[in-house]
């Protein structure tokens, strides 16, 4: 177990590495002279200033070494100034991740529960109304785009009914502490939540009801059935338990489209996460930044990758990591 | 051919989804000549609510915009990106993927790695950073879509010439002296296409989504009229004029239904074996 963990943090970090030399070409894509830029953002740009610029960010230095110095910087945290907001780019993720953490997980824990048990429902009623009722429902929110599902739910819920807050992560000047304070983030969470959660619900609903049938047919279930175990028992212990390994796999896979969700649902609903941040410094042509926050959601989809590759091992213990 | 349009037009998914296709497919093409109104031309007053005006049925956005012609000339956008860039990732991803499957090895290792980087990669924020370094434009969007979905290609044509190259028709034609190109685009390839076929439909859908979704954020060709940028535009609004977002996400999402709906007929068509066992 330790050295299939220790064998895949390695390979992370590798991947990871390879992803910092992509944005080090990406940001020298990047229209316009880094320094000139940066000249023209501090408001100052005489030639001296310009030189100034070059030599203290290594632009002068031949490529090699200016990726070396782009790599080190990373590894030690530090992925540039932001001359826009005027701080370090790993401060101002930093200040973000925790939102954008409560966010993704609370949305992903949503589509699982209630995706697994729609799949449940629409497998055990296989054929019946529920089950095409289940099936349509989950093809509809497949089709949405998350952002305007975040529409329909602020003119629903907060224009029309006036139940949820629209924008933000608490009521702003409100002070509230404690178990206030809870309850207001949580009134807030509710929505971008449920947006971010509904696609992914739908996916996990198709795949689960898919997996169960196709696991339902295999002998060991007959065998269940046969020892005069309870159709419920059946279905909980033996079915869904293999049934949920595809699940897992496409957990895993989908969190790279949880993390490009969240850029689009923190957008809508001023939500100050890492993916607002995206947008804002996508606004500003801030490309340090931008490229920055592209580094740390890839480094958190890695991680992500690493956590469902462990979960799938203790679900599935049949597997052996032989490499 | 005609077995499998019959079995197409039997699965009610793929006939619903063919006919929201065809429709769209004829708004994109004909509807800009009937309705030959710039869709960024002010028509009528700024704000006019839906159903007064037979002009403007779907009323008008905060710069007094027809939002009809925006949504037909919106067709022609999200379509042709959808389709375009998937037609480049599969151009990407079919020959990485039969090369890796058919020679394997060290050629298979090398080429899975960098399709697996690929992956991990978050896809929309990749292709959010690649659009706005490269500027938005239409054939920026169009690259970062493919260069962000041809992975799975890559890994199903893999998967599929895998388990083709043993099979004894192909040993034939190993031994009868073909070259190595002539055997994966002749004997192996054909008997591959059918999963690719219906997982490039799946493809155009959510090419189409990720589309819209850049344009709302702002990435969409400024000189295109497009249904994301159109919700995007009237999102700031949306308590004065509803009707500036919500039309041009229905139109969204018919398509992405139809084209998934087209997928699901496909694969009950094209691999009869597996549907039956959903049943």
């Amino acid at each position: 177990m330790l050295s299939f963990v220790a064998q895949r943090v390695v390979k992370g970090v590798i991947v990871l590495l390879a992803i910092v030399v992509l944005n080090f070409f990406l940001i020298r894509l990047a229209p316009g002279d880094p320094a000139i830029v940066m000249a023209g953002e501090a408001g100052a740009s005489d030639q001296v200033f310009v030189k100034q610029l070059r030599e203290k960010f290594g632009l002068d230095k031949p490529l090699p070494e200016q990726l070396f110095i782009y790599v080190k910087g990373v590894a030690t945290l530090d992925l540039g100034f932001s001359f826009r907001q005027q701080a370090p780019v790993a401060k101002l993720i930093g200040e973000r991740l925790p939102a954008t953490l409560l966010l993704t997980l609370t949305a992903f824990a949503i589509s699982l529960t209630l995706g697994i048990l729609f799949g449940t429902f629409a497998a055990r009623f296989a054929g019946t109304f529920l089950d095409t009722g289940i099936t349509i429902f989950a093809l509809i929110f497949y089709a949405m785009p998350i952002f305007w599902v975040a529409l329909m739910g602020i003119l629903l819920f907060s224009v029309t009914m006036d139940w949820l807050p629209s924008f933000g992560y608490e009521t702003v000047g409100a002070n509230l502490t404690g178990l206030a304070h809870a309850v207001d983030v949580a009134k807030h969470l509710i929505m971008p939540a449920m947006t971010l959660g509904l696609f992914f619900m739908a996916t996990y609903t198709r795949m689960t009801r898919a997996s169960m049938l196709e696991v339902k047919r295999l002998d060991f279930v007959k065998t269940a059935r046969a020892k005069g175990l309870s159709d419920a028992v059946i279905q909980r212990r033996h079915v869904l338990r293999n049934a949920l390994l595809p699940v897992v796999t496409l957990a895993g896979v989908h969190s790279g489209t949880l993390i490009g969700g969240a850029v689009i649902t923190e957008t809508v609903f001023a939500w100050p996460g890492i993916g607002r941040l995206m947008y804002d410094a996508l606004l500003q042509r801030d490309y340090n930044l931008l490229l920055g926050v592209f580094v740390i959601c890839s480094a958190m989809v890695l991680i992500f990758n690493l956590i469902t590759d462990l979960v799938y091992r203790l679900v599935d213990p049949r597997i052996e990591y032989a490499t | 051919m005609k077995q499998f349009w019959k079995s197409m037009l039997r699965s009610p998914s793929g006939v619903i989804g063919l006919i929201i296709l065809l429709l769209a497919i004829s708004v994109a093409v004909f509807g800009p000549m009937l309705f030959p109104n710039s869709p960024w031309r002010m028509v009528q007053r700024p704000f006019l609510p839906p159903f007064t005006l037979s002009a403007v049925p779907l009323g008008t956005d905060a710069l007094g915009r027809d939002v009809f012609a925006g949504m037909i000339f919106g067709a022609r956008v999200s379509l042709l990106v959808g389709l375009v860039s998937t037609l480049v990732a599969l151009v990407v991803g079919v020959p990485i993927g039969a090369m890796a499957g058919y020679f394997g090895g060290k050629v298979d290792d090398a080429l899975m790695r960098f399709t697996e980087f690929f992956q991990t990669i978050p896809s929309f924020a990749l292709a959010i950073v690649l659009v706005a370094i490269l500027q938005p434009s239409i054939y920026s969007i169009v690259a970062s879509i493919a260069v962000v979905s041809w992975p799975p290609v890559a890994r199903l044509v893999r998967g599929e010439v895998l388990s083709l190259r043993t099979r004894e028709y192909v040993q034939a034609a190993v031994v009868t002296g073909q070259s190595n190109s002539w055997i994966i685009l002749r004997e192996i390839l054909p008997n591959a296409l059918s999963p690719v076929i219906v997982l490039a439909s799946l493809m155009v859908a959510t090419a189409i989504l990720l589309e819209s979704s850049l344009a709302f954020l702002g990435l969409g060709d400024p000189n295109l009229i497009s249904w994301g940028y159109m919700v995007g535009a009237g999102r700031t609004v949306i308590r004065q004029a509803w009707w500036i977002t919500v039309f041009p996400g229905v139109a969204i999402l018919i398509s992405v239904l139809g084209l998934n709906l087209i997928g699901e007929g496909l694969n009950d068509a094209l691999n009869p074996r597996l549907s039956r066992e959903g049943r």
